[in-house]
């Protein structure tokens, strides 16, 4: 039900059906079903449960909630969360991007 | 690990655990469907992390610990077989059946293979033509998909000896049914992030409506744990009940369209038992027509076979978070890991399980010596 | 066991018959026949040994129950050691069934604190089994023993019909001496001692896990499996007061810390950010579900160490090709005798238990 990590996305294979590919994970490398990404692109990262990729990272999301998640420090003496939008999606922190996770 | 080990950062995780000290005035009791979000909860002690005045009831998100005995007992009898090999995830091999479980099986010289995935077991159909390659095909709806492809691809390829038992449970109707059963305590969801990755979370709004309850998708890594319930708690004591969405960056509100019509392509609800909670109306899946010739249940005439709980197992009151494991006259003696007398001890997630490893030991002490450093 | 005495068993009813000298201790409705996670190195196994061997061939010499029986002979203290090795497949990344028949057994009397001097090794070999196959791994074997300073001494060779055995099985058993002064077993674990660990775990068990049916993935990671005693020597070098060494290979690091904390009644407590794990085992671990704390090692140690030496120990582990990323990951405490205790790294508490049975991957 539940464990699904995220992997990268190293090749796609166009030609069969299902779709397959090969994803890293950490290094790992195993060969997964891509038919339900039908936008994916080299380079993407996916989320495989049970060798099948369900969805796409939303890295932009990711870096969001991180942010967030950091500048939740600062916030902590107001105690307060800033108030999520119905979707989870975090506004961003002011002053720009926020740093690249690597 | 990329997007993995952000999430399990000490520093992020301890402004959490302080930030839901803080906003906490009531207690609140909060139920996580999912049995991997139990897992990171177990395994990364965040009990000790929260406040006395939260209480987290693991809810019954793990196939393993609702899948009915009955079907436990026909995988057994399908097993035995000496024409047949059985595939099956490994979560599902230890489980008690009502005489014994996979591996007692596989110990008695029947053909029981783990499998990774359900296309592994289809591998496994083709290399063995002689033989019935039956999979135990199990799980919520983050797993359905994946074994409705694995029947999909036997029909395209014309395979005619593979076959799937099927034992898949939804979420929604068993959050209803937790919901509407009557001395319930749960105020609060976490929602399961990888069901909802599949399914989307429409679902959701009106349950959350109806009974008044936040439900907030959640990942599963620790900060995501430990975001979603301060978001529940959140709206807790504010008095507000609404559906967010925690876990943004793998769940979209409609879920994976594709891997939905897959499901819909092979599947269709149907009534299912979940073991120690009963019979909850549409909330699994069955083949339907067009793929009913894929049911190893009807193709190996195990319909008729009767299932006899321990009558000591208390697992749906566990399940339902309406008892602790604590409270079970069996708990410790004479059910154990070892020795399980149902579901919930089995799992490593299981409720039973979770508590017999941790309770050995002084929670008070724990949190008292995490608050001190 | 004669056969006799097994009939018996099976057929006796639980609690004490006084006919017989033996009781069985097993109770019949537990188990009925003996499954795989009776040799996984968790509960089950510690139970059959606790319950029905030990009470069986009860002597002194046993009943630490360590890695090797120290016995007296002639004056001196002599370690004793057996190990077989059924491991599937038997060529594996880095390395083969041989190599770790030789340095498994090696590795127990290293455990005693023993210079391991001779060892013998008994063959099982099924019919049909390839020539070429059984070269190899006697060569690893002849590599191996060469490496750890070891002399193959006596052997046994028996061939099994067809389907009878899997390919091979392999048993060693090992002598080796102990020198005066040096006093490591279980038993003398102690509040305040310090924890040290080698290197990082569960690579073994993942590089098994990727060549084994069903669970197939690309990865680089080898078998750590590697002869411990001239790390071993020269920690003892270092420091005379190292109370126990211990290799985690069954069952893991997890298993191998509750047991000495069940046999020496203490508590331990470890830090989870203190654990290497390498990055690719911990993304096979990921994938599978599998928590790397059960998985099996075989060229690791943890050792307790007395905290006035622990330094100069480490020091001295550190500056070994073995020992290079050594680190002291816990310590006892006197609390909560018997159990291991794990701060996670985001610094919540978890009680580590015994595996119940073999670690399965998981799905949920």
């Amino acid at each position: 039900m539940c464990l699904a990590i995220p992997g990268k996305v190293l090749e796609i294979e166009d030609a069969v059906r299902p779709r397959m590919g090969r994803a890293s994970f950490g290094g790992i490398e195993k060969r997964i079903c891509l038919e339900w990404i039908p936008d994916v692109r080299i380079g993407d990262y996916v989320i495989v449960h049970v060798g099948f990729a369900i969805s796409k990272m939303d890295e932009e999301e990711a870096l969001k909630t991180l942010a967030l998640l950091r500048e939740v420090g600062e916030a902590m003496e107001e105690l307060r969360i800033p108030e999520p939008e119905e979707h989870g999606g975090f506004p961003r922190p002011p002053g720009g991007e926020a740093d690249a996770i690597r | 690990m990329r997007f993995v080990d952000e999430y399990r950062d000490e520093a992020i995780a301890r402004k959490y655990s302080e930030q839901i000290h803080g906003i906490t005035t009531r207690p609140w009791t909060i139920m996580e469907i999912c049995g991997g979000q139990t897992h990171t909860i177990v395994k990364y002690g965040i009990e000790s992390l929260l406040p006395e005045k939260i209480t987290l009831v693991h809810g019954p998100g793990c196939p393993v610990c609702v899948t009915p005995l009955g079907m436990i007992d026909k995988a057994v009898a399908i097993a035995s077989r000496p024409d047949v090999i059985l595939a099956s995830f490994g979560d599902m091999l230890r489980v008690p059946g009502s005489s014994r479980d996979l591996l007692a099986v596989k110990a008695e010289g029947g053909a029981v293979r783990m499998v990774y995935s359900p296309l592994d077991a289809l591998k496994i159909a083709k290399q063995n033509p002689e033989k019935e390659v039956v999979f135990f095909a199990v799980g919520f709806e983050t797993t359905a998909p994946a074994n409705a492809m694995a029947v999909w691809q036997a029909k395209r390829m014309g395979l005619k000896n593979f076959s799937i038992l099927c034992s898949h449970v939804l979420v929604p109707p068993a959050m209803e049914a937790i919901l509407s059963s009557e001395n319930h305590r749960v105020e609060g969801f976490l929602a399961a992030g990888h069901v909802c990755t599949v399914m989307g979370y429409e679902d959701y709004f009106p349950i959350s409506d109806r009974y008044r309850v936040p439900i907030v998708v959640t990942g599963f890594e620790p900060v995501d744990i430990l975001q979603g319930i301060a978001m529940t708690v959140r709206q807790l004591e504010e008095g507000r009940a609404e559906v967010q969405n925690q876990y943004a960056r793998s769940v979209r509100r409609e879920g994976n369209v594709l891997a939905r019509q897959l499901l819909s392509a092979v599947f269709e609800p149907t009534d299912r038992a979940w073991r120690g909670i009963g019979e909850i109306p549409m909330s699994g899946y069955r083949l339907n027509r067009d793929y009913s010739e894929y049911d190893a249940e009807t193709r190996f005439e195990v319909t008729g076979i009767e299932a006899r709980e321990s009558p000591l197992c208390i697992a749906g009151l566990v399940l339902q978070g309406l008892k602790k494991p604590h409270d079970c006259p069996a708990f410790g003696a004479p059910c154990t890991p070892e020795s399980p007398l149902g579901a919930p001890m089995v799992s490593s997630e299981g409720a039973c399980a979770a508590y017999y490893h941790f309770g050995r030991y002084k929670k008070e002490k724990v949190a008292a010596e995490a608050r001190g450093r | 066991m004669n056969p006799a005495t097994n009939e018996e068993m099976k057929n006796a009813k639980t609690g004490p018959d006084p006919a017989a000298g033996l009781i069985c201790p097993v109770p019949i409705a537990e188990y009925k026949n003996v499954l795989l996670a009776h040799g996984g190195g968790g509960r089950l196994t510690q139970q059959m040994v606790r319950k029905m061997f030990l009470p069986s061939f009860k002597n002194e010499y046993l009943e630490p129950l360590h890695d090797g029986a120290v016995v007296p002979f002639n004056g001196m203290r002599m370690a004793f050691t057996t190990d077989s090795y059924v491991v599937n497949p038997i060529v594996f990344p880095g390395g083969d069934i041989g190599e770790l028949a030789v340095n498994g057994t090696v590795n127990d009397l290293a455990m005693c604190g023993a210079r391991p001097l001779y060892l013998s090794a008994a063959f099982i070999i099924e019919e049909g089994f390839p020539m070429a196959d059984l070269w190899r791994v006697v060569l690893s074997m002849q590599t191996a023993s060469r490496k750890a300073g070891v002399e193959l001494v006596t052997g046994d060779t028996k061939v099994v019909d067809r389907g009878k055995g899997d390919q091979i099985f392999i048993n060693t058993s090992g002598v080796g001496r102990i020198e005066p002064g040096v006093e490591i077993h279980p038993n003398r674990a102690k509040a305040g001692d310090k924890i040290i660990l080698n290197g990082p775990i569960a690579m073994h068990g993942i590089a098994i896990m990727s060549v084994r049916e069903g669970l197939e993935f690309e990865t680089r990671i080898e078998s750590d499996t590697a002869a411990l005693n001239d790390l071993v020597m020269t920690m003892i070098g270092a420091g005379r007061d190292i109370h126990v060494l211990r290799d985690p290979t069954r069952g893991g690091l997890a298993s191998a810390l509750n047991e000495i904390a069940e046999t020496a009644r203490v508590g331990i407590t470890i830090s989870e950010d203190r654990i290497l794990i390498d990055e690719e085992v911990k993304g096979a671990c990921e994938i599978l579900g599998l928590d790397p704390l059960y998985v099996a090692n075989e060229g690791k140690l943890v050792a307790f160490v007395a905290p006035e030496s622990a330094d100069r120990v480490l020091a001295a582990m550190r500056g070994h090709p073995l020992g290079k990323e050594a680190a002291v990951i816990g310590e006892v405490v006197g609390d909560h005798a018997g159990t291991v205790v794990m701060k996670s790294r985001i610094g919540g508490y978890r009680v580590v238990d015994m595996l119940s049975g073999e670690q399965l991957p998981r799905i949920c």
